[in-house]
Formats: structure tokens, C-alpha cells, sequence
């Protein structure tokens, strides 16, 4: 089961309208999670890698709408098309939580602060599971004490305010994983915690990956993250992919001028401090008002005329695309 | 003045806030934001405060410039006119001091005031330390974002108007326009997106090399110490438990905090995937801090000492310059030690 495909993504374009203006958030994004594999997704801010996940669990805002391709889900009853049900549909909400759950970026605001944890963490298995109210009450001890969190018994009752940023993050965790989904997506789950947190949220989602085969789909802006975690990443910039492949492949011989100058942007720790890093010029495009062609022109170090129109995907390898027009010079650089 | 001088000189600062409860606003316990922390800050350097949040690190910062008072200990500021001990003097003896320490904050969102075109925000400073007229401050307030890679007429729109990088350069360029021999930096680059905050530590290192500034530089980012700074001091609990030459900090980790914390980084290398060391638990509450050793229930070295026994600042050899920490076991090799074997 390790290589069977999760989730597939094709085409998606998904476009959010506010004050009477069009952002294409995303403009054409294809990709797949397989089981038991984890798929990074990497960009900065604005890039639409919220944006993707939010389309997946039909969690978008009101004002927005999954305009063109198809996100399909390979459940165990044979392949769903998520695009095509209703938002609040009944389907939906068998999917959602019980066979794909999402992890929120800030603990904080994603807990209710009047409910107790415990409450969260069994109204995911009042809905999704036949479970009756006291075995409903132990296993959510379980899924406390196995996110390692102490004196479960006791913290099962207490308030999202009770607990810390990391056990909050946890407790988040417990309620995505209570009815074992197949896929796991996580929108930044450690930007808002310290690194030694980070170190043991990571450590969970590793052994949940390993035990329990789960498909994940970590949305991140730090390659570092990146390097010690995935499987397979996607660098997303404006709406697009502009490249994806296994992170081996991706992070040592990058094609894209974006991936590379992303990685030449940041400090590498251990490389002392002669290493020398290269700013990006200028700054992200406005979404409402961007380049025609290639969104990364303007920024890019090799621009040409074929530029300003938007470059097809291309296959590199089986496993590596990438959507720029001189790919080839920088694969055969990259070969060398 | 050497190069080498230390520009500050901190003795045992502490800085200790009361804990309020009650109807009455009884004081029940203190905070320990701060406890205990002597450091020298070199004229001409970059020094790295580091730690986690809670650490007490933006509170040192806070400290040195004097935007919270100590509750104990010294900071002594050495210039041209001698030492001055900052901690004794009232608001007025400090206006003279605060042209010559300037700090730039984390968030650029909230450090700069919407309802200010950036002229007025920047003005504000010169008008007080003064540029008396309107043309005079017009004219340097343009140097100023010239100086940060920004148009001059930039500085009559209004904050709302720029992007985040855009928003921390203003912030530099306010530290900046009254030319000040040391700059606070907290979280500065941050809240920052990976290509922009390239863009910010170069400006940076820019203008120290062009106007001789001296940067303490609070962040949580190892990466981005290793690359700035030239000291670096480790801090967990209001302590600071080692201070080192950065090359020395991550060739030659002595503390078994600063060991966690350097290996908790993922690193953007695949070929230096290193074993993380992942601690267990979280940050004990500075209101009541662990005996002994304020690391001991998460180290995982810990011995019966530890427990009861405050660790001093040691020194080390090294082979660059001097090598601080505090930690009770570190002439013994660590392997021998016992691991500990369950959580607290």
C-alpha cells in the first residue's frame, strides 16, 4: 500500500473574489499524495499553498469558487470527486475529519476556548464513529496519552487556555488523527512554536506516518523543514507549481530559477558565516494585477521574450516537472 | 576606544515582574523574565541573543535600552564622554542616551502608526534630537530611505501602502536617522518571507560595515545567527547559559540546551541530516523556576547536583577567544553520564 495514490489533484484553479476584483489564487495546480509518503508543499507567503489545502477540505471562503479541474479522493469505496460535492453536503462531512483531517497553523485560534479538549476530541467521534459516550471518554484519553501528553485523565477535562503551545498543537493533532484518516494535512503546523516543540510535533507525525500509513500533505515556507521531512515537494509561487519531484531530486539539482534562488536565499546552518546568500529582487506581484506570462519574470535572473507567456509543465524525469521555459540549460547545468 | 571595547557592560541585570491576582491586585509571585545576566557587548560587534520564546530574551533587549528598568543589576554604556551607568539615571538623564541606542521591532505591522505618513514617523526623532526645520528633516528623511533602498518619495504615503520588507526597512531607517552607535534588533527579519528577509540581513550588514554600528541581535532563527553574528549567547530562563564566538557555538557546543537546540533545526542540507535531539516537555514557568539548575528536567544528563546547585558562568578554552557555559558537567566527558530514562 505504500505507493497507492491518496489523493490526485489536477488542474485545480480556484479563484477568490473580494470587492468586486478576481484573485486566481490558484491558476492550474496538479499534483497527487500517496499513502504513507509525505508531499511538502513549499512557498511564500501569498502563494496559494493555503489556498490548495482549503480547496481539498472545501473549506474556502464564501466568496470563492473551485473554477476548473478536479481533486479526487481514492477512498475505500473507489474514487470521489470532492470538487463536484456540496460544500456542507453530507458526503462532505463523512469525508472530512474521518478520512482526510487537517491540522491548523495556530493553535490558538483553531481550538473553541469554551469547549474543554476532551469535548473536541469526542465530538469528532460522536460524528464519525459508533462509539458510545464512555468508550468515547477512554479513547480520548488514548489519543491524549499517545500525543504524549501527561496526566491525560486529568488534562482530558481542562481548557485549550490550560494548556501550552506545543500540547495544544498536540491536542490539535489528537483530534485530527481520532478516527485514523488516510490523509493528514497540515497548514503550517510548527510556524508558531519554538523549534524544540517543532522537534517533537515532527517526531509524532513521523511515527503517525510509519504505524499508521498515513498520507501527509505538510504546507511549509522553510526548506528546512522541507529537507528533514519530505518525501515529495512542490514549490508553489503565485498559483502555480512551478516545480515538484521527490526532495532528493528537487533539492540538489533544481531547474526551476525560483527554487534555486529560494535556496541561495537562506543561511544554511553549519555552513559558518562566509556562506554567501542572494536576496531575491523585488518582491512578490500584486495578486490582482499580475504579469501575464510567467509569474516569476519580473524577479527572474534569466528572463527572455518567451517570458511573457506562460510556460507548459514539462517532465525533467519521470518523477521531476517544471514549468519554465529554459528549463533545459539549468537540467543540464544541474547534470554536470 | 578600542574596536574591541565593550560598549555596554551588564551586571547581573535582573528584571523581575510582579504577578498581580485578586480583587486587590495582591503581588503573589514574580515573573522572572530576566535572572541574573552579566554580559559585555563589544563596540563594532554582532551579538546573538538566542533562545526560546519566554527565554527572556526581548526583556534583556528591552532592558539594555532601558524601555523596561531593571529591578537589580547594572548596565554601564561606555562612549567618547566615559561610562555612564544607564540604570541610575531618571528619563531625563536618559534622553541624552537613547540617540545613541535604537531598536527595531519585530512585527513591521504594528511599529509603525497607520495614521503617520512615513515622513511622520521618521521626523519624530529628528525634531526632538534637533533638526529644527521642516526642509532640513524632509531632506535627511529621504537620505534615510535612499540609505535603505527605498525611494525618496516613498516618505509621504502611508504604512498601509508597503509590504512587510518594505515596512522592516522603514523600521531600520527610523532606528537609523539619528545615527545611533547601537541597534537592538528584535526578531527583526522574522516575520519576514525567506526572499525578503535575504534582502533585510544584507541591508543590515550593509549599513553596520558603512556606519560602524554595533547590532545585538534577538532572534530565535539559529540559522540566521550563525550567518550575522560574531558572538552568540544561548539564554533558557532568564539565564544566559552559554556565550561563545558563533563559529565556536556550533563547532564546539558545550551546553546541552545549546546541543537540543541546534540539533531540534531542520536544515536545508540534504547531506547533513543530523539525529535530532528532542527534548521532552515544555519551558518550565518563570514564575517558579526548577531549583538547581533551571535545565535539569529536561536534560538529559541530569545528576543529583543539578537539582540543587545554581551552575555559574564558566570559562573554557577555546581556540576563539573566550567559551562560556554553565553547566556542572561539562569538564567530564557527557557520554559517561547516565541518560535519564523517564520523562518527568
Amino acid at each position: 500500500m505504500a505507493n497507492e495514490v491518496a489523493l490526485t489533484v489536477n488542474g485545480l484553479k480556484t479563484y477568490i473574489y473580494t470587492n468586486n476584483r478576481c484573485n486566481r489564487a490558484l491558476d492550474g495546480v496538479s499534483f497527487e499524495i500517496r499513502q504513507g509518503k509525505t508531499l511538502c508543499i513549499v512557498g511564500e507567503s501569498g502563494c496559494g499553498k493555503s489556498v490548495t489545502a482549503d480547496s481539498i477540505m472545501q473549506l474556502l471562503p464564501t466568496l470563492s469558487r473551485i473554477e476548473d479541474g478536479e481533486i479526487t479522493y481514492h477512498g475505500p469505496d473507489g474514487p470521489v470527486r470532492i470538487d463536484q460535492l456540496p460544500r456542507d453536503g453530507a458526503k462532505m462531512r463523512a469525508i472530512r475529519g474521518k478520512e482526510i483531517a487537517m491540522i491548523f497553523q495556530d493553535p490558538m485560534t483553531a481550538l473553541n476556548p469554551v469547549y474543554s479538549i476532551g469535548f473536541q476530541i469526542k465530538e469528532m467521534l460522536k460524528y464519525h464513529t459508533g462509539l458510545g459516550r464512555s468508550d468515547r471518554h477512554s479513547k480520548a484519553i488514548d489519543l491524549l496519552r499517545s500525543m504524549g501528553i501527561p496526566l491525560p485523565e486529568k488534562r482530558v477535562n481542562e481548557y485549550p487556555h490550560l494548556y501550552s503551545g506545543g500540547m495544544r498543537q498536540r491536542a490539535m493533532i489528537a483530534i485530527a488523527m481520532s478516527c485514523n484518516p488516510r490523509i493528514l494535512i497540515a497548514d503550517e503546523p510548527t510556524t508558531a512554536l519554538d523549534v524544540t516543540i517543532q522537534a517533537q510535533i515532527f517526531e509524532l507525525m513521523d511515527t503517525l506516518k510509519r504505524d499508521h500509513g498515513t498520507a501527509i500533505m505538510l504546507i511549509t515556507h522553510d526548506m528546512g523543514v522541507v529537507a528533514e521531512l519530505a518525501d515529495d515537494v512542490a514549490v508553489m509561487y503565485m498559483g502555480n507549481i512551478v516545480e515538484a519531484g521527490p526532495v532528493g531530486k528537487v533539492l540538489r539539482n533544481p531547474v526551476h530559477p525560483y527554487t534555486r534562488a529560494l535556496l541561495e536565499s537562506i543561511p544554511v546552518l553549519g555552513r559558518g558565516k562566509d556562506q554567501e546568500i542572494k536576496a531575491i529582487p523585488g518582491q512578490t506581484p500584486d495578486p490582482y494585477n499580475r504579469p501575464k506570462g510567467c509569474q516569476f519574470a519580473d524577479r527572474c535572473a534569466y528572463r527572455i521574450g518567451a517570458c511573457d507567456q506562460m510556460p507548459d509543465e514539462t517532465q525533467v524525469a519521470p518523477d521531476h516537472r517544471v514549468t519554465c521555459w529554459r528549463y533545459e540549460e539549468f537540467a543540464a547545468d544541474a547534470a554536470e | 576606544m578600542q574596536p574591541n571595547d565593550p560598549i555596554l557592560k551588564l551586571r547581573d541585570v535582573q528584571v523581575h515582574f510582579p504577578v498581580k491576582t485578586g480583587v486587590f491586585k495582591r503581588v503573589t509571585g514574580h515573573v522572572r523574565a530576566v535572572d541574573g545576566v552579566d554580559l559585555d557587548v563589544r563596540r563594532g560587534e554582532v551579538l546573538g541573543l538566542v533562545g526560546e520564546s519566554g527565554c527572556g530574551k526581548t526583556t534583556l533587549g528591552k532592558a539594555i535600552l532601558q524601555l523596561v528598568r531593571a529591578t537589580q543589576g547594572t548596565v554601564t554604556y561606555s562612549g567618547e564622554d566615559g561610562e555612564t551607568e544607564l540604570t541610575s539615571l531618571d528619563d531625563a538623564g536618559l534622553f541624552r542616551f537613547r540617540k545613541r541606542l535604537q531598536i527595531v521591532f519585530q512585527d513591521p505591522h504594528s511599529s509603525l502608526n497607520p495614521a503617520f505618513t512615513i515622513f511622520g514617523s521618521l521626523e519624530d526623532p529628528l525634531r526632538h534630537y534637533g533638526v529644527k526645520t521642516r526642509e532640513e528633516r524632509r531632506k535627511i528623511v529621504g537620505d534615510l530611505l535612499e540609505a535603505v533602498n527605498m525611494r525618496r518619495e516613498s516618505m509621504d504615503r502611508y504604512p498601509h501602502e508597503f509590504s512587510g520588507g518594505q515596512r522592516q526597512r522603514i523600521g531600520i531607517a527610523r532606528a537609523l536617522s539619528i545615527e545611533p552607535e547601537l541597534i537592538v534588533c528584535d526578531e527583526a527579519v522574522s516575520a519576514l518571507d525567506v526572499s525578503i528577509q535575504a534582502q533585510v540581513l544584507q541591508l543590515l550588514m550593509e549599513l553596520k560595515r558603512e556606519k560602524n554600528l554595533t547590532y545585538v541581535f534577538i532572534t530565535h532563527d539559529l540559522s540566521v545567527t550563525e550567518y550575522l553574528c560574531d558572538r552568540i549567547a544561548v539564554m533558557y530562563l532568564g539565564k544566559i547559559v552559554e556565550l561563545c564566538d558563533a563559529e565556536d557555538l556550533y563547532a564546539n557546543t558545550l551546553h546541552p540546551y545549546s546541543q537540543a537546540l541546534l540539533s531540534a533545526i531542520p536544515v536545508a542540507d540534504l547531506d547533513k541530516k543530523s539525529r535530532r535531539i528532542v527534548l521532552q516537555g515544555d519551558v518550565p514557568s518563570p514564575v517558579n523556576p526548577p531549583s538547581g539548575c533551571p535545565f535539569h528536567p529536561r536534560c538529559r544528563y541530569v545528576v543529583d547536583r543539578c537539582k540543587t546547585e545554581v551552575p555559574e558562568l564558566r570559562r573554557f578554552k577555546s581556540a576563539k577567544g573566550e567559551h562560556m557555559a554553565a553547566c556542572h558537567l561539562i569538564d567530564q566527558p557527557l557520554a559517561e553520564q547516565p541518560l535519564r530514562t523517564e520523562s518527568p
